[in-house]
């Protein structure tokens, strides 16, 4: 199903926020005012917004190492996103996940997840859920190229085919894992062509396009909820900035990394936007001012949060 | 009361348990049809049927992790891990998954998963379908460990395991699965998890033993008896949390302590226990803590080596006898 045209300006902005968030992050990490590490999904926002604008409300999803652009285009509070990321109280996981360990199930928003490939069999073990309760919903797993060489994927994929569950893997190849070139780590031209090998069917999807994500996994969820089984879509896509913190992409050209700019999926869709009409430039500049205000309100929303209270650190173990 | 054996009470457990939640169901390798390797999920699935008795494919890592997914969202799987050796399959969704939901995403996130294990030496299995590996899990915060040593603990300990919303390794012994033994409730009460039991009181050495090594050392205390040694015996049952208080009273009462454990000897349980005793009842030992562990070589298959490697009755007996016979 193709997405409505009053929601491109909601999807176009919501992408603008990631990308801003996203690039907030860098300039703090930067500045040494958050720690640890951060992964960065710039350059792969239609992915993010074109899978949550596919799901319904009770849908699962799960997610990945490089997964704030996910969680907020689920519909996650930046400022609390932002405050997980600084480590403080106020933060999606308290401070005790930081930027690969956050979750909000009432989003049905059941994980990023710190371990490549860890959240494919528990994206798998959302759907036996769905198929076991009748609920209807489909759960969608989101990995990157290097998680598909994990035995994870091998292993859940086969399961779900085998089992018919309500599951669609969405890859995002950005070209990468780390700085290992997917041509350095398979012998194969598409992930999605590894679906035959486990009896379900593979797409490769323009992942830079937020239409063309979008109308493939609507289409691969109506398919589950249907219960005609799973289906393995390959984003095509590239990461515009470094793996993590400290990268230097020394493992890649300027002029690739230029020549990807070129297909920055937030400018294919601002140019759609404009060439139908649904966007002026006047408009454009008031959304960009929101945006901004958006994450400007993320960032103080850290700042003044407290820190956990150290005499917490010991408790919520078990159940 | 009833007598049942070990597998017995472990499959009738299970049977009550999915008929009181429809949100049980249990997975694993050749758990269908053919009832488990060792025979505990014999006749499920003509009860429940395909969708609740799920034969999976040989994926232990993948099915485990299925099974984090499926706690996650509403569901209480129970996995059926062959031997215990393929934890290593399983390892990253046990550490970095199933155990960290609760503390990292808090209240919101419970993962009711209980992945139960054969473990064990007897029977010739060889290196990779022998071992004890159950420090390496009751290491990990965020996950129980339960090893029943009895038909009836069997019984009411895998009740409360699937009733608990937290992760929890079901250790079962090999040996154990034919031993018969009554059965306080059968269809009745879970028991609670992090209680040791006291097997048998008695004033002269604490002998702290579980799973088969209860069995040993049942036999053990019963020997030593007979020359005026007594023993006050107690069955860990559950190795995390530990219930390091009955160890502690008990060695406060008896000043002195043998482990027996059939988990490698170096960084084992038996480690851990002494160190609290150390730390809690120092004064009262009249003699240095000892114990009995499998030396820290891979279990061999050859009946005779195998037999050498863990430990036995005649080891326990000599042990306590050494302990009693240590004079400062």
């Amino acid at each position: 199903m193709a997405i409505a045209e009053k929601q491109l300006l909601k999807h176009y902005k919501t992408m603008l926020v990631i990308r801003l968030f996203e690039e907030r992050v860098e300039e703090l990490f930067g500045k040494g005012v958050i720690r640890g590490t951060a992964h960065l999904a710039i350059g792969q926002e239609a992915i993010a917004v074109g899978v949550a604008s596919a799901l319904k409300e009770h849908d699962y999803i799960t997610s990945t190492h490089r997964g704030h652009g996910h969680f907020i285009a689920r519909g996650a509070d930046p400022n609390r996103v932002m405050a997980e990321i600084y480590g403080k109280k106020t933060g999606y996981s308290g401070g005790r996940g930081g930027s690969q360990f956050m979750a909000d199930l009432s989003l049905g928003f059941i994980g990023a997840n710190g371990i490549t490939g860890g959240s494919i069999p528990v994206a798998t073990g959302a759907a036996l859920s769905a198929k076991l309760k009748e609920s209807g919903k489909v759960a969608i797993c989101l990995f990157g190229d290097g998680a598909s060489n994990q035995g994870t994927f091998h292993e859940s994929l086969n399961m779900a085919a085998t089992w018919q569950l309500p599951v669609v893997y969405v890859c995002e190849n950005n070209l990468y894992a780390m700085s290992t070139h997917v041509k350095d780590a398979m012998a194969i031209e598409n992930i999605a062509g590894r679906a035959i090998a486990y009896g379900m069917p593979g797409k490769v999807v323009d992942g830079n396009d937020l239409f063309a994500v979008h109308d493939a996994v609507s289409d691969a969820c109506v398919r589950a909820r249907g219960g005609e089984g799973p289906m393995l879509l390959e984003c095509k896509t590239y990461r515009l900035s470094g793996h993590s913190r400290g990268d230097q992409c020394n493992y890649r050209d300027v002029e690739e990394v230029q020549e990807w700019g070129k297909s920055d999926p937030i400018v294919r869709l601002q140019t759609a936007l404009l060439e139908r009409g649904l966007l002026t430039g006047e408009r454009d500049a008031e959304i960009r001012e929101s945006v901004a205000a958006v994450v400007d309100q993320a960032v103080a929303f850290a700042e003044e949060s407290e820190y956990p209270d150290v005499s917490t650190l010991e408790e919520g173990v078990f159940a | 009361m009833n007598e049942y054996s070990y597998m017995e009470a472990l499959r009738s457990a299970l049977r009550d348990e999915m008929l009181r939640d429809q949100d049980v169901f249990v997975m694993g390798e050749d758990i269908g049809i053919y009832g488990g390797a060792f025979g505990v999920t014999q006749g499920l699935l003509e009860r429940f049927g395909k969708d609740r008795v799920i034969n999976t494919p040989i994926s232990e890592g993948g099915f485990t992790g299925v099974a984090v997914g499926a706690a996650l969202t509403g569901s209480r799987p129970v996995v059926e891990i062959m031997f215990m050796d393929f934890v290593g399959l399983i390892m990253d969704q046990l550490v970095n998954q199933a155990s960290k939901l609760r503390y990292v995403l808090g209240p919101q996130a419970k993962c009711p998963l209980v992945v139960r294990v054969a473990c064990g030496a007897g029977r010739c299995y060889g290196p990779t379908h022998s071992q004890t590996l159950e420090s390496w899990l009751a290491h990990i915060p965020g996950l129980k460990v339960v090893a029943p040593s009895t038909p009836s603990d069997a019984d009411g300990l895998l009740r409360a395991a699937i009733r608990d919303d937290n992760p929890v390794v079901f250790i079962e012994h090999k040996l154990l699965y034919g031993e018969k033994g009554p059965v306080a409730s059968p269809g009745g009460e879970p028991m609670p998890l992090g209680e040791a039991r006291v097997v048998q009181e008695g004033d002269d050495v604490t002998v702290v033993a579980w799973s088969w090594m209860l069995a040993e050392a049942e036999k053990a205390a019963a020997e030593l008896e007979e020359q005026d040694i007594s023993v006050d015996l107690v069955d860990l049952r559950s190795l995390s949390p530990i219930d390091h208080e009955t160890v502690v009273d008990s060695v406060k009462h008896t000043g002195r302590l043998l482990i027996v454990e059939e988990g490698y000897r170096t960084a084992g349980m038996s480690g851990e226990i002494a160190m609290r005793v150390f730390e809690q009842a120092f004064d009262y030992l009249e003699a240095p803590p000892r114990r009995l562990a499998t030396p820290d070589i891979p279990i061999p298959a050859s009946p005779i080596l195998e037999k050498a490697a863990v430990p036995n009755t005649a080891a326990i007996v000599a042990s306590v006898k050494d302990l009693m016979a240590y004079q400062g």
